[in-house]
């Protein structure tokens, strides 16, 4: 306890010293960047562990430490010893993050505590390997571990990126630090979050590594799948990693890549905890990879898959691919030394490998002497690379005739195979839309030139895990090879927008774009494959072989022969050849012929509401991702680390832009068409705070309702009636002339992709080219929850409200359903994607990206968009079911930004008693970078028609009101759009926007602004916290304002008067409640006004908008006499990812 | 040179979104450049850099008994003497080693020997040829194909079909022409035995083989002939093609049938059809300022649907492998 206490305080001092000295910090940032270069060496062991533990190390008095660091340092142990100085030197690079920070000094002493404790750790080996379970004392020290490691662990995980970006990165860092502090804090807090963390558990990775070896890696339970491969890839010193990924086996057998943005826990869904590394994508041009460690790599899983059999080739082709691998492995031959003889027939080279393969491989290889082992690899990838199955991934399926054939996806397309003939191929510039339902594959063709219309084709797979599998492995190597635009920035927005696409990584463009960044030595790496070799020894007979290397015609006959039935066997399983040639089968390439089921229209209504379920779920945790990686990947740049290739630099605006070019329109339009429907379904369940939320033409009234009828509420006792009496005395007409209800609601998941969306909406329908493209934003923004934003809502216009709302509701409903599956870490939010054996479709558009399908594809967009409404109104009405399975992901930033929240108002309340609530804004934002600061509203409002009827008050006060946080990026949205929904994102959340004249000065994520808002009332004050540089939010915020009409509320406005401040906790709840009472004597008379603050924290089991509702209604009994004249809605979502 | 190389390379990737064909030329021309400057020892060494060449004499029953779609007259006179000169411009003039069989008066179409047989790289397939009457042509081949130490890769199935004029190989892929002589079986064993390659397959609609209508012009070059059948299977090929080609169009299919090689001291040499046979597709030959355009009389053989191309069987023999 003592050393939570101790680092929540430096967490302040940290984010105090961050805001007021910004200069200070970078000054020193680069400081200790250098410092670090000289140092690095020394450092590096240090470091090594830094890197994992020092967010927690940094609170950790030095026993514990030790204790954490020894677990931690397990994986490291057990490296081979050669492998160690490279990954330190790795880690040496990665330094300079944590200083920036500015903890150098801190830094300097973890280290040496750290690297005593290396060595100590390479003692007790034993307690890290035991997986701690079998062992009483390991796992006590597990469990500590966990508590302390869970922030920090959370955060890394969020990084997403991987440490390096992160660290490169010195705001992201400082917003991950304080983020860790804040948690921890928040575990200590919030009782829940106690509870969770007996929970947190430490698992023991099995990684095969592509030269056989197994590769052991102790990961937390909830650890993302990029914590492990970031894991491996340290391991390896491996730079260039986006061409890999790792592998696991799922329930059934099948192989499945680990998405790096999920948990790993849930995907592999047992207890085997096995995992493969391989590469995921293979670059079609070898020799471009920046570095040899990488060939290498490319090497180790070539010759695998030619062993294998995976990658067919023909008998020459063997030997020479062979020579090569000898000449890499060996070195020059040596004509004296025998030893190649055995050496070789030991080795796999081929699935079926006779002696005359040998002798060719042996005569091959006395050709390549004086060859370097680099150039023998590169050789060996110049020839692997022209093989027609290089890089193909393939997947059995039947056409729509029942025909059994392989579709292979690679970098160029999708290839459709028919015993190993090629029968058609889809590049992807022709397709136009993948998409998938139950197990039915469909892939929507561009027509040809001489064709009208685009078609569909459609193939069965075995079931529908195949079918989204194979959809995911389309989506993502669409996005790798595919989206390589010429210009950074488009392409940045293209992935993260347009495209519903869940590729996280880098493309191949920015892959290479950053790997030619690299600038690091060589790394020194062991070359032998030996150990792969002894794993095939098994078996494989013993020949002698001769020198002549005269083959027979024969031998290589039936050597390939059999090559082609062990190949069959092993990989593709071409079913039974059909002896008859079926030409019928083949699709003229031209234009698919689709099945009379497959038409698109139809498939199109079936896929509709994939997108929601899937596409949201799956998409939105990307979306971020990308864009912090893009803003992570300046920083990178100026480190000439192999990051990702700089998009443009203001990351804000590109993601603004994105937002603004993203065709919202269309989806809006559907919105209202259906909306009602929509808001049916989804508000189901949902509260008055649905109302809230679905306040888009009727739903006003709803709002504004409760404020008439309720009038003013006390919140407490005391406070309630003076200020009740107050008013009805001035106000005899009006008993209250304004009476603000503020309440907190926080709503993890929501803010940040309800904001996007509404954004994105808000544009003019022109834009959108596809409707699709509308609805992933949306998804986006629901999964993305953890993105930090300030979403303040007007709810001016009918339909305009709708759209927001929707995803907004729909969020609300994932929330809620993700409380009852489990709880979640607060650290780690869910994808969706875990779902994903539940979702049975999926769509993917792969050229849709906004801006660009406008203007490449021109002619789909009116198709598109009417099959689109179709679809949506479909969607919509499905919308309902499927949602379900997004529950989960949606869950845990819940809980998180609950447990956040929580602590932030806690400390809130305490600032207001003693400060004003200028400084308290100030103080939090200078302390907690990541939370949002709710700031005391002060509302000045003059006296509302509040008096007038109900239903008045509330349309005109959402008409008026919308005060727009101006957000660096967004605000620029906000202004084009006319529209009434006006969702601005702020990185901290402040609900400042008591008058129209507020300014919010709030940054997106990569943005510094805090955002502001100034009421009349108390402008003077509020304009002093004006802009601040504040680090990074790790919270998302959202904002959303519901006000009635209001009349000017120029105001000498008395300050507020603290009135009550209440918190109440229960189980699953902690609502605190902050009254301010604002007097104003106005032309005689005087308005009371009753600023409501109530925070609702919990887990994850909040059912939000019932909340919501439930202290509206709360309020409204409270005060009768007096009206509701605004509503702010602000939900503060932990955003684990974006600590990038 | 490597570095320029790859600059363009990059280029030419950028581009990759623009479908227009100016930069699909330019790409594909560069590509070409690049893979030709790549093509070192292993695979896919230089495409057309024949060595040898299989060809066999005419038997007399060709007049009479040769399979054929038209009801012409052969002169089995012409006919051998243009023969002759086929066979001397690859050897004379070509420096060609030229392996010939003897004609066997019981296999009237043995002339064509391409059919036969499927020669790529190191490996020979031997072809089980759609026309029951020339299934024999395959045993004088085979063990020609033996002698000059190829891997020989018979088609035993007898299911499978597949001539060798229906197998248009392009340097970087098979494309296989599916007709009446060809299945898909006997594509699929083509697959197998050329595993390095991706094999597609072409519905051939009319005319006797896909290369009835086309043939290589040069690495990265399609000759193809301007009937619908023929720019039918262009597109076709282009589609499942992960490689871009260019086309030379000719107004008459069957003179897009042509003989490609790339020799060393002679570069890129084109045998095409002479100008009486086809005047108009003559002029657009003429444009291949790069080629060493050597026309080559077919009038007989044509007859018999004997392209340029099914009179020889091509061998790249590489010392080096």
């Amino acid at each position: 306890m003592t050393t939570e206490a101790g680092s929540e305080t430096e967490v302040k001092e940290k984010g105090e010293e961050s805001a007021a000295l910004p200069d200070q910090s970078e000054t020193a940032k680069e400081e200790s960047q250098e410092v670090a270069n000289v140092e690095g060496e020394e450092k590096e062991k240090g470091k090594e562990k830094e890197k994992e533990g020092k967010g927690i190390t940094r609170y950790l008095p030095t026993w514990f430490k030790k204790q954490k660091s020894q677990s931690q340092t397990s994986p490291t142990k057990e490296v081979p010893a050669t492998e160690e100085p490279v990954s330190k030197g790795l880690e040496g690079e990665e330094e300079p993050a944590p200083e920036v920070n500015g903890h150098a000094e801190e830094v300097e002493e973890k280290e040496e505590v750290k690297s005593e404790e290396v060595k100590e750790a390479t003692q007790p080996e034993s307690n890290s390997n035991a997986s701690a379970d079998t062992e009483p004392p390991a796992k006590e020290e597990k469990v500590e571990d966990t508590t302390a490691k869970s922030p920090e662990e959370t955060k890394e995980t969020t990084d997403g990126e991987g440490a390096e970006e992160e660290k490169k990165e010195p705001e992201g860092h400082v917003e991950a630090e304080t983020d860790g502090g804040e948690s921890q804090t928040s575990i200590f807090q919030s009782p829940l979050r106690l509870v969770r963390k007996n929970k947190m558990k430490v698992v023991v990775c099995h990684v095969t590594l592509l030269d056989g070896t197994d590769f052991t890696c102790e990961v937390e339970k909830r650890a993302k799948g990029q914590y492990l491969f970031f894991k491996v890839c340290e391991h390896l010193n491996l730079l260039e990693k986006d061409y890999f990924g790792l592998t696991y086996k799922d329930n059934h057998d099948e192989k499945c890549w680990l998405d790096p943005t999920k948990e790993i826990k849930r995907q592999i869904r047992s207890n085997n905890w096995q995992f493969a590394f391989g590469v995921k994508f293979y670059p079609p041009d070898p020799s471009q990879l920046t570095e040899d460690i990488t060939r290498y790599l490319l090497c180790l899983q070539l010759r695998e898959d030619v062993a294998s059999g995976r990658l067919p080739c023909s008998f020459v082709t063997h030997a020479l691919l062979g020579s090569y691998t000898l000449q890499a492995e060996l070195g020059d031959h040596e004509p004296d030394q025998p030893r190649p003889l055995d050496f070789i027939s030991q080795l796999t080279f081929a699935p079926s490998q006779n002696k005359e393969m040998e002798e060719k491989i042996l005569e091959l290889h006395k050709s390549h002497r004086g060859m370097t082992p680099a150039q023998a690899d590169l050789q060996f990838l110049e020839n692997a690379k022209k093989l027609s199955m290089y890089g193909v991934d393939l997947h059995h399926a039947k056409d729509s005739e029942g025909v059994d054939i392989m579709l292979g996806v690679c970098a160029n397309g999708l290839l459709v195979y028919k015993d190993r003939l090629r029968i058609n191929r889809f590049a992807w510039p022709k397709i136009l839309k993948i998409s998938y339902k139950r197990n039915n594959f469909y892939i929507k063709i561009r027509p040809g030139e001489t064709e009208q219309f685009e078609s569909t084709v459609g193939f069965k797979l075995q079931n529908h895990r195949s079918a989204k599998r194979l959809w995911k492995v389309c989506v993502e190597n669409h996005s790798f090879f595919r989206l390589n635009a010429p210009e950074p920035p488009t392409k940045a927005r293209f992935l993260t927008l347009g495209s519903k696409f869940r590729y996280s990584g880098r493309t191949q463009a920015q892959t290479r774009l950053a790997s030619s960044l690299i600038d690091r030595p060589a790394p020194s790496f062991e070359r032998t494959s030996s150990k792969r070799i002894s794993r095939s020894l098994d078996g494989a007979p013993v020949i002698s072989i001769t020198e002549a290397g005269s083959e027979t015609a024969e031998n290589g006959r039936d050597h390939r022969l059999e090559l082609h039935s062990d190949s069959k066997a092993e990989e593709v399983d071409l079913g039974p050849v059909d002896v008859e040639a079926i030409p019928s089968q083949q699709q003229s390439p031209g234009r698919a012929e689709p099945a009379p089921s497959q038409s698109p229209l139809r498939v199109h209504g079936d896929n509709i509401y994939v997108r929601h379920s899937n596409l949201m779920l799956e998409d939105l945790d990307k979306t971020q991702d990308e864009v912090l990686k893009h803003q992570a990947s300046i920083s990178q740049l100026k480190r000439s680390f192999m990051e990702a290739p700089p998009p443009s630099p203001p990351q804000p605006n590109q993601w603004e832009k994105r937002l603004t070019s993203s065709p919202a329109t269309i989806r809006v339009q559907q919105q209202q068409v259906s909306l009602e429907d929509k808001i049916a379904s989804v508000l189901l369940s949902r509260r008055t705070a649905a109302e809230f939320y679905s306040a888009g033409a009727p739903p006003p009234c709803s709002v504004a309702e409760p404020p008439l009828d309720a009038a003013v509420t006390s919140c407490s006792a005391a406070a309630a009636p003076t200020a009740v009496c107050c008013s009805s005395l001035s106000d005899p007409v009006s008993a209250f002339s304004a009476t603000e209800v503020l309440l907190l609601v926080s709503v993890p998941q929501t803010e940040a992709a309800s904001a996007d969306n509404t954004s994105s909406e808000t544009k003019e329908p022109a834009k959108t080219t596809e409707v699709e493209i509308e609805e992933t934003v949306v998804i986006q923004e629901v999964s993305r929850a953890p993105k930090p934003g300030v979403v303040t809502v007007t709810a001016d216009l009918p339909a305009a409200p709708p759209a927001e709302h929707e995803p907004q509701d729909q969020k609300v409903k994932i929330e809620e359903e993700a409380a009852v599956v489990e709880e979640i870490s607060p650290a780690k939010p869910e994808k969706a994607s875990s779902d994903s054996e539940s979702e049975e479709e999926a769509e993917y558009h792969p050229n849709v990206p906004a801006s660009i399908s406008q203007s490449q594809i021109p002619e789909e967009k009116e198709e598109e968009e009417e099959q689109m409404k179709e679809e949506e109104e479909e969607q919509k009405q499905v919308s309902a079911p499927v949602v379900p399975s997004l529950p989960v992901e949606a869950s845990q930033p819940a809980e998180l930004m609950s447990q956040e929240e929580e602590e932030e108002e806690s400390k809130k309340e305490e600032m207001q008693v003693e400060e004003k609530k200028d400084d308290q804004e100030e103080k939090e934002s200078g302390r907690e970078t990541e939370d949002s600061t709710d700031d005391p509203m002060v509302t000045p409002e003059e006296e509302p028609e509040g008096l007038v009827l109900p239903e008045e008050s509330a349309e005109a006060g959402p008409t008026e009101e919308p005060e727009q946080p101006k957000m660096n990026g967004e605000a620029s949205l906000v202004e084009v759009d006319p529209r009434p929904q006006v969702i601005c994102c702020s990185e901290q959340s402040h609900i400042e926007p008591i008058n129209r004249l507020s300014f919010p000065l709030t940054p997106p994520p990569v943005v510094k602004t805090e955002m502001v808002t100034i009421s009349d009332t108390f402008a003077a004050q509020k304009t002093e916290i004006a802009t601040k540089e504040v680090p990074i939010v790790h919270t998302e915020t959202k904002t959303i304002t519901y006000e009635a009409a209001q009349l000017d509320g120029n105001g000498d406005g008395e300050p507020g008067v603290l009135m009550t401040a209440q918190t109440i906790t229960s189980e699953s709840l902690c609502t605190t409640t902050t009254t301010h009472i604002t007097k104003t004597l106005k032309g005689g008379l005087s308005e009371t006004r009753i600023e409501k603050r109530i925070v609702i924290t919990g887990d994850c089991d909040i059912d939000h908008d019932q909340a919501l509702a439930q202290a509206i209604k709360e309020a409204k009994e409270q005060h009768p006499d007096m009206s509701v004249t605004r509503v702010v809605v602000h939900k503060e979502t932990e955003l684990a990812e974006e600590e990038d | 040179m490597a570095g320029i190389m790859k600059i363009s390379a990059a280029e030419i990737k950028c581009d990759e979104e623009v479908d227009n064909n100016i930069y699909r030329f330019v790409r594909a021309k560069k590509e070409r450049e690049k893979e030709e400057s790549e093509n070192m020892a292993g695979l896919m060494a230089g495409f057309g850099h024949y060595t040898h060449a299989v060809v066999r004499g005419i038997p007399a029953s060709l007049a009479k008994e040769a399979l054929r779609t038209s009801q012409a007259e052969v002169d089995l006179t012409r006919a051998r003497t243009e023969h002759e000169a086929y066979v001397e411009v690859l050897r004379t003039r070509l420096g060609l080693e030229v392996v010939e069989l003897p004609a066997d008066e019981s296999l009237p179409d043995c002339v064509f020997v391409e059919d036969a047989a499927v020669v790529c790289g190191e490996t020979a397939l031997i072809t089980r040829p759609g026309a029951e009457s020339r299934r024999r042509e395959i045993e004088v081949m085979k063990e020609a194909l033996k002698d000059l130490n190829l891997n020989i890769v018979e088609m035993t199935d007898e299911n499978a079909t597949l001539d060798g004029g229906d197998v248009l190989f392009t340097g970087r892929e098979f494309f296989v022409g599916l007709s009446k002589r060809t299945n898909q079986r006997g594509a699929e064993i083509l697959a197998d035995a050329f595993k390095d390659y991706a094999v597609s397959t072409v519905p051939v609609l009319e005319g006797l083989h896909l290369k009835s209508f086309c043939s290589m012009g040069g690495p990265g070059l399609i000759i193809i002939g301007s009937s619908e059948p023929a720019q039918k299977a262009l597109k076709i090929m282009q589609q499942m093609s992960d490689h871009r080609y260019d086309k030379l169009t000719v107004p008459d299919d069957i003179a897009a049938n042509c003989v490609y090689m790339n020799l060393p001291n002679k570069g890129h040499v084109l045998l095409h059809c002479t100008a009486e046979e086809f005047p108009e597709s003559v002029k657009v030959f003429e444009k291949l300022k790069d080629h060493m355009l050597i026309p080559v009389s077919n009038m007989e053989k044509v007859k018999v649907d004997g392209a340029l191309t099914c009179c020889s069987v091509l061998i790249s023999k590489n010392p080096s492998i």
